[in-house]
């Protein structure tokens, strides 16, 4: 029998439709895949019980027909996510143990839709980070090897300190590695800066974040709440479609969540772009962008004119403050929810002398250092006399960012064409050790879109030099996350797909 | 704007995370590194810009004011590190 877990989530499920396969040995055959990859570090918790529990239930139902769009498909869950009676911690060491008593909406959407939950994925701490690094768990190791490591150094360094390997992305890095790695079909992700989409990048992957607004954020470990969206990792355009339709939806508990009907996602996948007007942004051209993503963004364009598509130069001009303004903003609101890790009503506590002792104690040990940073900044510039110098600028620079968009849309533009990373992975170890601000430039390409609470979609569209992936994105207008899937699955089509090298880490 | 060390004390005890000494001049070095990149702000023009309050603009859905859950301390209560009979247990409060 062919290896299962190389067939994409859409072949799986017809698969399991006209019964060739069974959901239970699609699950078994990735529970035993990510036995062998323990070393990549991108689950933090298995639940192999729970997986082969729910994958017989799907069998029952398959058998009775009463399927559901998503019914048998294997996923993994980020850690972010809340699953109800399973160890949730947004990879921190504040939440310990914590185990939730209820389930996240998104992921109760996907179980309704007859899912499978293989487990939790690893994370930056509280999704703080761009490289997985910053995770209680320790870091992730991406499925794609360094360039020219032999097989003997890769096993070294996978054994001693993982130096040099590659970083997955961040902060949804456990996603990317376990989709590229085919540890699963697909992955639930969150995105507040740019982590959907730079480990999607990073791994040859299809992320998208959609709209915000689109899917609700209850039971998502909040991050920072007017940037915080969720949406999923997979190998394929269409894959990542079929995803976002379960993931998708209005949620009384959330009052950000938007009460519109959700499209066949899937349905958009094929269609012709034909007359489409694709915006290209002068000032994503930016200083020190390498040679070979610039021709990669060439190509894209090109594709997208083969295609039928209109090629528009366009002008943002207020993307440059984007990223700067994200560091007031995110912060500022992390450093609001994360007031509620104070050691009283769950995970870890210190004991102090008093109480203020016993909260500063608590915080201090069980925050890592990025989270510490990023609640101090946020505690700054929320804090008398500098709010308005601070916060109010930025939240009006953000009206100015998302008044750029809306220019180039009213001027009939359909959606933009971007490089989605700056540069292709990077190695473990390798990048902001001595300044904070080295790391956040990884996600200059797509924060611009969280301050604008536009759907984007990063997807791989070719190889750099040394055999790596480089990921395009495509930025949409409000809620049209269908003519992203249009147009994704052209690039797609020309671009082919992406793998990484046999399972070496096995 | 840069901070100075006494500042970062102040930051950290609003924060509630209590710093060693020995942690100071490198966190005040990181977080001048973060206000320097941010300065860069100072120099757009903001008169007459309505700062961002609503990512998606839509009104505010509104409900009954009303309760709707809720009857379950015990669940309430089970991850919390120390509780008693449905309660938190904290360290004296009130003297």
């Amino acid at each position: 029998m062919t290896d299962l877990t190389q067939l994409t989530l859409a072949e799986a499920r017809d698969a399991l439709r006209s019964k060739t396969i069974s959901a239970s040995e699609l699950t078994k055959a990735h529970l035993a895949a990510m036995e062998q990859a323990r070393a990549l570090n991108a689950y933090v918790l298995e639940t192999p019980d729970q997986a082969l529990a729910m994958a017989a239930k799907s069998d029952e139902k398959l058998a009775k027909g009463e399927a559901g769009p998503l019914e048998g498909i294997p996923l993994g869950i980020k850690d972010l996510y809340a699953t109800q009676g399973v160890r949730t911690t947004a990879c921190s060491n504040i939440l310990g143990d914590f185990t939730p008593q209820y389930e996240s909406t998104v992921t109760s959407q996907l179980w309704r839709d007859g899912a499978v939950m293989l487990g939790k994925l690893n994370n930056d701490e509280f999704a703080m980070g761009s490289s997985n690094e910053s995770s209680s768990f320790g870091p992730v190791v991406s499925p794609w090897a360094p360039p020219n490591w032999s097989q003997d150094k890769l096993d070294a360094a996978l054994k001693g300190d993982k130096k040099g390997l590659l970083v997955p992305g961040g902060s949804s890095g456990g996603s990317s590695a376990a989709v590229a790695a085919h540890l699963c079909l697909g992955a639930t992700a969150t995105d507040t800066g740019g982590s959907i989409r730079q480990p999607a990048a990073f791994t040859g992957t299809v992320g998208i974040k959609p709209t915000y607004g689109r899917c609700s954020r209850w039971g998502i470990v909040a991050f920072a709440s007017s940037l915080d969206q969720a949406g999923p990792i997979a190998r394929t355009v269409r894959d990542s479609a079929i995803m976002l339709r379960s993931m998708a939806g209005h949620d009384a508990k959330d009052t950000t969540s938007v009460d519109r009907a959700v499209p066949d996602y899937e349905a958009a996948v094929g269609r012709s772009i034909k007359g489409m007007k694709i915006g290209i942004p002068k000032e994503y051209r930016v200083e020190g962008l390498s040679e070979e993503i610039d021709q990669l963004w060439l190509k894209g364009v090109q594709w997208l004119r083969d295609a039928g598509a209109e090629i528009v130069d366009v002008s943002l001009p207020h993307t440059k403050y984007a990223l700067p303004a994200y560091y007031i903003v995110a912060p500022a609101e992390a450093s609001s929810n994360l007031a509620r890790y104070d050691g009283v009503r769950y995970g870890l506590r210190v004991p102090g002398k008093d109480i203020a002792d016993m909260y500063e104690k608590t915080r201090a040990a069980g925050f890592g250092s990025e989270v510490r940073r990023r609640i101090m900044i946020g505690t700054y510039v929320l804090s008398a006399g500098y709010y308005d110098a601070y916060y109010v600028r930025a939240q009006k620079i953000r009206t100015l960012i998302r008044q750029d968009f809306e220019n180039v849309y009213h001027a009939g533009v359909d959606a933009i064409l971007t490089p989605a990373t700056p540069s292709p992975a990077f190695g473990i170890g390798e990048m902001g050790a001595s300044d904070p601000v080295e790391m956040y430039l990884n996600d200059i390409f797509t924060v611009t879109v969280n301050m604008a609470g536009l759907p984007g979609l990063a997807l791989p569209a070719g190889l750099s030099s040394g055999g790596l992936p480089l990921g395009l994105q495509l930025i949409g207008r409000p809620f049209d996350e269908e003519a992203l899937f249009s147009i994704a699955e052209v690039i797609e089509q020309a671009a082919g797909h992406f793998k990484p090298q046999q399972a070496w880490w096995a | 704007m840069s901070v100075d060390q006494a500042t970062v004390r102040r930051i950290a005890h609003l924060a509630r995370i209590a710093v060693t000494e020995d942690e100071v001049p490198h966190l005040q070095g990181e977080l001048n590194a973060i206000l320097d990149f941010v300065a860069q702000l100072d120099e757009v023009d903001v008169s007459g810009v309505e700062p961002m309050t609503s990512v998606t603009p839509m009104a505010m859905k509104k409900r009954v004011d009303e309760v709707t859950d809720g009857f379950y301390a015990d669940r309430v209560t089970a991850n919390a590190p120390a509780s008693d009979d449905h309660f938190f247990i904290v360290p004296k409060v009130v003297e």
